[in-house]
């Protein structure tokens, strides 16, 4: 696959891994946060963190959309399928995910709400016409990668008169949470956390462009690296990033040139602008309330907002006690720092986010990172 | 009992019409389906014996016997349908046994409303297959359920073999040290299906790789009797299958991500919808755990079969206290390969 | 998150669609998000859309820097052997 293989070549890899560890400092440690789950993903899928020196950590931030989304927003969804008999349409990536008393789309869908998975907005639309005495609601979610294509889909509604469709809104934005992350408590200096620098998402910069990380590169005087999503591009960033550190400096790089402009995809951004305007507050789950940190449709288009068209009652976000989402999504906690990992939260009965979605730090660490810890050892005694 | 007689079509004229209730009533209507269908086309001595149940002869030896419920959707795809499905997966399940498939029997649920012809359609597929395995299906059994109640056509088929003496393949002779090989590429069968789902279509010339697998499997006993686990690794992919091995014997194992062949429009496929190949189902595909020193000759059995040309040596069984299997990625680097919770499902993130 | 992969245009469409291939799998998607497409762009693709270009300049030039690294340290390496 071109484009795709060759930034996964193992000689570049054994090269760029030894050029890291010539040029790591071995008196200190970095401390990098991916903040994209595809990132999380594609590190433990390929192995990366062993071609890296000892002294490189990743920190796992919350960019995962899935993960992110507040448990009363999921049983929003459930809500809008099970009460009002609309046909869901959603991302195969929220079907798991336990909302309050672990009530899923899937469980949902098991009980009889009709819960349609899509590849893309394309498909709800064509659900929407091939169902014109049915309602129709696209379940949004994602960073600004995925928020063109449903800002397309409301203005294609809209063209159409598909006045059966609508769209229940859940899009977040990155730059918010990055600040939102390295103000708080626990990245302050003498702090229990430490972040050295980002690896920037690869995608949502496609589409935003890499101006919008300036202005947090300077406020915290941290390094960004925009970093491609191939393993290789992983490695020349962390490189980049650890030259950085390693100089003082703190600016916006871009490694993914070959997709991400300064200026980023403006007709996506247009689109966005025209159809969605930022809430002013947000809830995520594992950071609480952030500000200018999400999207709501505009009045021009309520016609197509869900959370106009159809009552949902009101709900308080309710956790699972122990479960330490939270803290592992900010990057403050490890997987293996939570009780209930590999215990009772495991992939086949997942308490909170992290494990379900595929590049939660929790199921990222369980489906391919080594089994250490003190899970591990609980698991032997039991045994 | 007919009172009147009607004979055959002569030539093959295409059923027409819609299964409804009589067919599955225990009446005449009953009675010609299985005649003008069942019977035409699945034809041979034993089922010709009509009788409600088929009298066999079996060869001496312990009795394999395997079922499967077939409930795949689409009933048709590239490479196949679930007829022919259903003669491979029960012919595949009785040879990993290390048995020799003799005889298969195959139930019908029909849903009311079901057109005839592509219920025809499946039945010449099904007798295609079972000809072709030279395992002939020699009884069965026709219901109708109510419209709603059933998704087209559900098929049990139940097989059985004789396992031949000295033969003795089992999950828990896995034991560390032994090589791990794989028949051939993954994921053709799972992508051939999803290529066919709605609200995921994409066009692909991948087919599923649906095969009846004995005649490999006789071949690969006939050189390396002592082969300690045979396994078809069906729903859930190779992942699910080794680390299903891996937990009933209580080993460990360790791939090299290099050595296992995925061709490149099923990565491809995969890559676009978010799927990991290692979990995709294959139907004419098997793994097979021997002793190391027997590996070499294994290979050069399979590779000199059709279905066995791209086998390959993908691993070995480790001491491992947590049964995990583990892989080394092509990359460098190590990973666990999981064992999956559930369906694997198409992700954005 | 964000999987998004880079595919080759082989057919422009109506209504802003688009015909990529991958390998041989074919996909229909969107290229509303873009200003321009031809046939034989690569373009890299996400839930069905388009989202961007691919350059393949900027795409040699980083697996150009990618293998510069090491080169430092195999240029020492030979120094070292020639000196010994």
């Amino acid at each position: 696959m071109k484009y795709v293989d060759e930034f996964r070549d193992r000689a570049l890899a054994e090269k760029l891994a030894r050029q890291i560890a010539e040029e790591a400092r071995p008196e200190r440690d970095y401390h990098f946060m991916e903040f994209c789950g595809g990132h999380t993903h594609a590190i433990f899928r390929y192995g990366v963190q062993d071609l890296m020196p000892k002294n490189v950590h990743f920190v796992h931030g919350p960019g995962c959309p899935v993960c992110v989304l507040p448990v009363r927003r999921l049983d929003d969804a459930v809500e809008l399928a099970e009460r009002h008999g609309v046909i869901l349409t959603t991302y195969g990536d929220m079907m798991r995910v336990p909302g309050t008393k672990q009530r899923s789309l899937i469980r949902a869908k098991a009980d009889g709400a009709d819960i349609r998975m899509v590849y893309s907005t394309l498909d709800a639309l064509k659900i929407a016409r091939d169902n014109p005495d049915r309602q129709v609601v696209f379940f949004a979610i994602g960073f600004e990668t995925t928020t063109p294509p449903t800002a397309v889909a409301i203005r294609q509604a809209e063209a159409e008169g598909l006045a059966n469709f609508s769209v229940f809104c859940n899009h977040v934005l990155t730059p918010a949470a990055i600040g939102h992350i390295l103000d708080s408590p626990d990245f302050a200096p003498g702090g229990p956390a430490r972040i050295d620098g980002f690896l920037g998402p690869s995608h949502v910069s496609a589409v935003i462009g890499s101006k919008p990380y300036e202005a947090a590169a300077v406020k915290y005087a941290k390094p960004v690296v925009i970093a491609g999503f191939e393993p290789l591009d992983v490695m020349q960033s962390v490189l980049m990033l650890i030259r950085q550190v390693n100089e003082g400096r703190a600016e916006v790089e871009n490694e993914y040139t070959r997709v991400v402009t300064r200026e980023g995809n403006r007709k996506a951004q247009a689109l966005v602008d025209d159809v969605f305007e930022v809430r002013p507050s947000f809830e995520w789950r594992g950071l609480g309330e952030v500000e200018n940190s999400a999207l709501r449709i505009r009045e021009a288009y309520s016609a197509f907002d869900a959370e106009k068209r159809f009552a949902v009652s009101e709900k308080q976000s309710r956790e699972t006690k122990s479960c330490e989402c939270p803290a592992i999504l900010r990057g403050v906690k490890k997987p293996t720092d939570c009780k209930l990992f590999g215990t009772v939260c495991t992939p086949d009965s997942p308490m909170g986010s992290c494990m379900v979605s595929s590049e939660g730090a929790c199921a990222a660490y369980w489906s391919y990172g080594r089994f250490r810890g003190p899970a591990e050892d609980k698991k032997g005694a039991a045994a | 009992m007919n009172m009147i007689e009607r004979k055959a079509p002569a030539k093959a004229a295409a059923l027409r019409g819609k299964v409804d209730m009589t067919h599955g009533g225990g009446g005449r209507g009953m009675a010609e389906l299985i005649r003008d269908l069942f019977h035409r086309h699945l034809d041979n001595d034993l089922l010709r014996q009509g009788h409600d149940a088929a009298l066999c002869t079996v060869p001496p030896g312990r009795l394999a016997i395997s079922t499967d419920g077939h409930v795949i959707s689409p009933l048709f795809f590239p490479g196949g349908d679930i007829g022919s499905l259903a003669v491979h997966g029960t012919v595949n399940d009785v040879a990993m046994a290390g048995a020799q498939p003799l005889y298969l029997t195959a139930g019908f649920i029909l849903e009311e409303g079901f057109p005839l012809a592509d219920l025809e359609r499946i039945v010449v597929s099904m007798a295609a297959a079972a000809r072709q395995a030279g395992v002939p299906v020699v009884t069965g059994d026709t219901k109708v359920v109510e419209k709603g109640k059933g998704d087209g056509v559900f098929i049990t088929t139940t097989g059985i073999g004789v396992v031949p003496e000295g033969v003795h393949i089992a999950a828990e002779r896995a034991r560390p040290g032994q090589a791990i090989l794989l028949s051939g590429s993954l994921g053709d069968h799972g992508i051939a299906i999803l290529s066919q789902r709605e609200n995921l279509a994409f066009e692909t010339e991948i087919r599923s790789d649906s095969a009846a697998l004995h005649g490999l499997v006789a071949e690969m006993i006939a050189a390396v009797p002592d082969i300690a686990v045979l396994r078809d690794p069906t729903r859930g992919g190779l992942a699910s299958t080794l680390n299903e091995i891996a937990r009933q014997a209580g080993v460990g194992m360790v791939l090299e991500e290099e050595a296992i062949r995925v061709k490149p429009e099923v990565t491809a496929a995969c890559e676009l919808l978010g799927l990991d190949p290692l979990y995709v189902a294959n139907e004419g595909k098997l793994v097979c755990l021997c002793e190391a020193e027997a590996a070499e000759r294994l290979l050069a059995v399979m590779r000199g079969h059709p279905l066995g040309r791209e086998a390959a040596l993908i691993g070995h069984v480790t001491e491992d206290a947590h049964s995990l299997v583990q892989m080394r990625t092509f990359f460098g680097g190590g990973r666990v390969v999981d064992w999956l919770a559930g369906e694997q499902l198409p992700r954005i993130c | 998150m964000c999987l998004a992969i880079p595919a080759r245009v082989t057919a422009l469409e109506e209504g802003e669609m688009a015909v990529v291939a991958l390998e041989g799998v074919k996909k229909r998607i969107s290229v509303a998000l873009l200003d321009e497409v031809a046939v034989g762009d690569y373009v890299l693709v996400h839930v069905g859309y388009a989202l961007h270009r691919l350059s393949e300049e900027e795409a040699e030039h980083t697996l150009a820097l990618m293998a510069e690294a090491g080169i430092l340290d195999e240029e020492l390496a030979d120094m070292r052997e020639g000196a010994s």
